[in-house]
């Protein structure tokens, strides 16, 4: 699966109004921009896949910036280079500004409106099993034997029972990697690959 | 002046906010006491509605504080200023990768990275999922639980992941009927 497409060749215009597309459908957040960007750029476009996903959410949850655009960079520079980079970034944001910017005079009305509410209570339920689906699409790429099971187990946990920082994780498991690539990796390496 | 101020300002966020989203929020409350821009009240407000319209957050708040100091030009340049050290740090990252993708340390790296990143997903949707289908704050968990949220997910993932034929539709039709039925049933 990894690999067989190779990145197809996108247009500037393309990759601004497709992440633009991803942009104006997401609910609630960079999470909920995942299965959103699995259907557009993995499954529909080709232009990465589930594998450069989840390597692009490791690192757009550990630099600055929002992860959304982050990840739209990246995406953007893998296909066209930089400027590819800066024109999908520009299309995930251009829906916000325009969206803000027409609703800024009205919004008082939207958001005591009990209707948009209870939307959003039928919204937040549907984002969760749409992150659920993401998630096992991802867990393919992600782990694949009881070394990455394990670091999958023990990050989920201290994230779920810790405050610890997700800059703090991965900071740790990029010391583990490098650590264990040092060591065992060296002499398994070749299998491990 | 003004909108080079504002561009500075949102930049300083975007360098520092590390982890997206809300954790534009701390920086954009050092922002309403330091420039006096907007008060922490009007800052709950435009948060309120960055979380309930389409796009990432931290770039819907962003923005909503842009158009608040300066209009529509000042929404721009605002989310201009927010997005330019990220571009500029993950295209660095981007072309260094690109550089060193076969290099061993890095395919260890992202072999640990990928499932680390899997997990920060999956917290971050079960954080979700305690809003989407817990009510109250006392009483067990059982009690707490809310049958109509439930029942929409129990649809859309059978719909979404189960059923062949609904599987390949687009993620946004489950978006759209999930807050129609939000509207019918709660």
């Amino acid at each position: 699966m990894n690999r067989k497409d190779p990145p197809a060749t996108a247009g500037l215009w393309e990759l601004f109004l497709s992440f633009a597309k991803v942009g104006v459908m997401t609910f609630g957040g960079g999470y909920a921009m995942l299965p959103i960007l699995q259907r557009e750029i993995v499954e529909t476009k080709h232009w990465a896949t589930d594998e450069d996903l989840a390597n692009y959410f490791a690192i757009g949850q550990c630099t600055p910036g929002v992860i959304a655009v982050n990840t739209a960079t990246f995406i953007g520079h893998k296909t066209r280079g930089i400027p590819g980079g800066i024109m999908a970034t520009l299309g995930v944001v251009f829906p916000s500004v325009v969206i803000i910017s027409l609703l800024a005079g009205v919004i008082r009305v939207f958001e005591d409106n009990p209707m948009v509410a209870k939307a959003f209570t039928g919204i937040r339920a549907c984002v969760c099993v749409l992150i659920l689906n993401a998630v096992c699409k991802l867990w393919k790429s992600a782990v694949k034997d009881r070394l990455t099971l394990g670091a999958f187990l023990l990050v989920l946990a201290v994230a779920l029972f810790t405050d610890v920082s997700p800059v703090v994780l991965v900071a740790a498991i990029l010391i583990f990697a490098v650590v264990y690539e040092l060591t065992v990796g060296r002499r398994g390496g070749k299998e491990a690959r | 002046m003004l909108y080079l101020r504002l561009f500075w300002e949102f930049f300083k966020t975007g360098l520092f906010a590390v982890g997206g989203g809300l954790a534009t929020l701390p920086f954009l409350s050092a922002m309403a006491d330091q420039t006096g821009w907007f008060t922490q009240r009007e800052l709950a407000d435009m948060i309120a509605v960055s979380e309930s319209t389409p796009g990432p957050i931290g770039v819907n708040s962003a923005t909503y504080v842009g158009f608040t100091v300066g209009g529509l030009p000042g929404a721009v340049i605002a989310t201009l200023g927010l997005i330019t050290p990220s571009v500029i740090i993950i295209l660095t990252i981007a072309i260094l990768l690109r550089s060193f993708q076969n290099n061993r340390f890095v395919v260890t790296v992202f072999r640990f990275l990928r499932p680390a990143s899997v997990a920060l997903i999956a917290s971050a949707g079960i954080s979700v999922a305690k809003i989407a289908f817990l009510s109250g704050d006392s009483g067990s968990l059982l009690a707490r639980l809310e049958p109509r949220a439930l029942a929409i997910a129990a649809a859309v993932y059978v719909l979404s992941a189960c059923i062949p034929k609904t599987k390949k539709l687009h993620p946004i039709l489950w978006i759209a009927l999930s807050a129609i039925a939000g509207i019918l049933i709660f």
